[in-house]
């Protein structure tokens, strides 16, 4: 295990898993009007359970862990993007985002208060 | 393109995606209605094809068109002889153009621009507030 993680615990990986994430909720928002797309989104908790495992790398884990959205109610054109789905989840990703950063900034700030001794 | 594709990408060529078609239902729009001589000069409507794009490296996904192509009912045959650009027999053809669908067409687009461009907006403060950690 690397000093970073030591340091950042948890939150490194998640950060990464998130930004993961985000881009596919991208795709999915992206592809609201394509025919035959299927909406994909990792299974966050056990991506960051596969990531937080030994040897583990964050990529390998959200692409073993990118599952197929199943649609509230299927469309014609067999598009299974619901953008009312896909926004909630984009926000809640966005908001989840910046409590991982709050959270490595706070142990950022509190490293460098006992660096200086103040 | 050697290029990993990013979120910008993503969202970006959506934009460009959505706003080919916009274009297209614009000029179906102006065109509705439009008189013409024969039925191979009558306009018809165009639409575009789009096509999901994967980039395996990341696993993301984007839109582009793969194609615009012609569609909808062929134009309508009317006989009024005193039109200029009536043929021979007195026939000229009208465009027919669904207008109600278009302009349906155009709201959805609209949608899904304004979407994506939240998209780049949610990303771009998330990559800010990211490259200010630790100050």
């Amino acid at each position: 295990m690397a000093l970073g993680d030591d340091i950042f615990g948890v939150h490194g990986t998640a950060l990464a898993l998130r930004s993961q994430r985000l881009g596919l909720l991208a795709s999915n928002i992206a592809n609201a009007s394509t025919p035959g797309y299927k909406a994909r989104d990792v299974d966050f908790s056990s991506a960051l359970a596969a990531a937080e495992r030994p040897g583990a790398n964050v990529q390998a884990a959200s692409d073993a862990n990118t599952k197929f959205r199943v649609p509230l109610q299927p469309s014609l054109d067999g598009n299974t993007v619901e953008l009312s789905t896909e926004q909630t989840l984009f926000a809640e990703n966005a908001v989840a985002y910046q409590t991982t950063l709050a959270f490595l900034n706070g142990r950022i700030s509190t490293l460098t208060r006992a660096l200086k001794g103040e | 393109m050697g290029q990993p594709m990013n979120i910008f990408d993503v969202a970006g060529r959506a934009m460009s995606a959505q706003l080919l078609r916009l274009n297209t239902t614009a000029s179906n729009l102006a065109n509705a209605g439009g008189i013409a001589g024969s039925e191979a000069e009558a306009y018809r409507t165009m639409k575009p094809v789009f096509r999901t794009a994967y980039d395996k490296a990341t696993g993301l996904a984007t839109v582009d068109v793969a194609q615009v192509v012609t569609a909808g009912a062929a134009p309508t045959k009317r006989h009024d002889p005193s039109h200029p650009l009536a043929d021979a027999d007195g026939n000229v053809f009208e465009a027919a153009v669904d207008e109600t669908r278009e302009l349906v067409d155009m709201l959805e687009t609209a949608r899904n621009y304004q979407n994506n461009v939240e998209v780049m907006q949610a990303a771009k403060s998330l990559i800010l507030d990211t490259l200010k950690l630790g100050r």
